[in-house]
């Protein structure tokens, strides 16, 4: 939050109802180059909801968001362009399980930017290469473990070179023992300087990765600061009382 | 005459067999082609159907839900009947075969349409999401994400609705179609004896069993990748 320093991710005044209930009431929330901040909070909060207005895959009702100084919400703005530079990784992986893993990684390079069959592969093989599977290229998703299913899905994210990356919960439907891999891979990312904005409970994690750390419960945005304090030291009851439930699970 | 050589004297004579192998055989050819066309143009209709479907817009939606019920809810001669003999008295004639051809399509689109859509829908929303965070339009996620397992999941029941609906070329008799049935029909009334008949079914088996196989093999094939 250093103020030289312009956010990379603006969203500001965001609002999102389905029907007539309002799942985002009004979030201000700006993230820096190659900062890396945490979203925590009780299920229904809208932590996903927000993670997915941040690249219009949820329409926002009302509000902006500002990517590199781009208006995600204006009319003139190509969304689809706009989304290669905005990488996310869902809970469920999503992979596309008739394509292998490096066909999963190369489709958008392809399609997308247009660039050539070879050199697609080249940059596809160097993501893989950067989760550590390589040598899997070949393996179509079903014959791969759930965590090297994440990891895929991270390196198709990555190999569109993305100014930001969207987690939502990218370990909590992995095996225990798989959870360190994908977490691996994410400390590599943050250390080559990637911004991130991530929801998950991994709180170790948090608290030694994160570089902010924000509480949402109904929709807002209730306290936000260094992970230290938010775990340690919340000053909102109800942080306090969420991170108290966090702890004894 | 014992029983035996009666049953073949009644379907299997073999003078018959000789004098009217040719015209079956043409009813063989005839058969296969407007089979085919029914099978590329019904698939590649009921798949855009299916396809401007999934844009979802509304009115256009309700016209295809109406549309495909009543083909597949009206038995196919019936349509025939009406699109040959009715469609005359208000200035328009088409050639039997075209009648067949055009009727056999719309309901094999019709059919397929369904089929394909429930497939689209199948897929799951993350196939979507996933294909459109890395900026993918909706034309191409339709195109290289979902159509791909879409079309895997309904190549059984298409393949079987795609037999079904063929072999509904033999309603062409009705209509002059010389077509498989129509020669063997024929040739019965001519020579008042079963022999034509047998030599039309033996041509559907001969024309269908391959086409079965396929859709059996086919349906293993694709059961297979997919865990
Ligand atoms: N497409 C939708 N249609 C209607 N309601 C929705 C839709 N998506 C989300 N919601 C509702 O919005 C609220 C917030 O959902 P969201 O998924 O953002 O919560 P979350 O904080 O990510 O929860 P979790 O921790 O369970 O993932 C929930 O009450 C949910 O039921
Ligand atoms: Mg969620």
């Amino acid at each position: 939050m250093d103020a030289a320093r312009p956010p990379i991710l603006e969203v500001r005044g965001l609002r999102k109802s389905f029907g007539h209930s309002e799942v985002l009431r009004g979030i201000d929330l700006a993230v820096a180059p190659q900062e890396m901040v945490f979203i925590i909070g009780p299920s229904g909060s809208g932590k996903s909801t927000l993670l997915r207005c941040c690249n219009r895959l949820e329409e926002p009702t009302s509000g902006a968001v500002h990517l590199g100084g781009v208006d995600l919400m204006a009319p003139s703005t190509d969304i689809n362009a706009m989304r290669r530079k905005i990488g996310m990784v869902f809970q469920s992986f999503n992979l596309y399980p008739h394509m292998t893993a490096l066909g999963n990684v190369t489709l958008a390079l392809r399609k997308v930017a247009a660039r050539s069959r070879t050199d697609a592969e080249t940059l596809g093989m160097a993501a893989l290469d950067r989760v550590g599977l390589a040598a899997k290229a070949k393996s179509y998703p079903g014959e791969l473990s759930g965590g090297q299913q994440q990891r895929v899905a991270i390196a198709r994210a990555l190999a569109l070179e993305p100014t930001v990356m969207l987690f939502d919960e990218p370990t909590s439907a992995l095996d225990p023992e798989l959870v360190g891999s994908v977490l691996a891979v994410m400390r590599e990312l943050k250390a080559a300087g990637m911004t991130m904005l991530v929801v998950s409970h991994e709180m170790r994690f948090a608290r030694d990765a994160a570089d902010r750390v924000i509480f949402m419960d109904h929709g807002v945005i209730v306290e936000e600061g260094a992970p230290d304090q938010i775990f340690a030291k919340p000053r909102e009851a109800r942080t306090r009382a969420f991170i108290a439930g966090l702890t004894r699970s | 005459m014992n029983d035996w050589s009666r049953f073949v004297e009644a379907f299997f004579k073999s003078n018959l067999i000789e004098q009217y192998l040719p015209s079956i055989l043409q009813g063989v050819v005839t058969t296969i082609e407007i089979a085919l066309a029914v099978v590329v143009t019904g698939l590649a209709f009921g798949l855009a159907l299916a396809v401007v479907r999934s844009f979802e817009i509304r009115p256009l939606n309700v016209l295809i839900i109406i549309l495909v019920d009543i083909l597949r809810a009206l038995p196919p001669l019936v349509i025939v009947l009406i699109v040959y003999f009715g469609l005359p008295n208000v200035g328009v004639s088409i050639p039997s075969f075209a009648v067949l051809w055009l009727v056999l399509s719309l309901v094999l689109a019709a059919f397929a349409e369904e089929i394909f859509w429930a497939g689209i829908l199948s897929v799951p929303k993350g196939q979507w999401e996933a294909a459109r965070s890395t900026g993918l339009s909706f034309l191409g996620t339709l195109g290289y994400i979902v159509l791909p397992q879409a079309v895997r999941l309904t190549v059984p029941p298409i393949t079987n609705r795609t037999v079904a609906i063929t072999k509904n070329t033999a309603l062409g008799t009705v209509i002059g179609v010389p077509e498989i049935l129509n020669q063997a029909t024929t040739a019965q009334s001519f020579s008042g004896n079963a022999t034509p008949l047998m030599m039309g079914a033996l041509a559907y088996i001969i024309l269908f069993i391959p086409v079965v196989a396929l859709g059996r093999y086919l349906e293993t094939r694709f059961a297979w990748r997919r865990n």
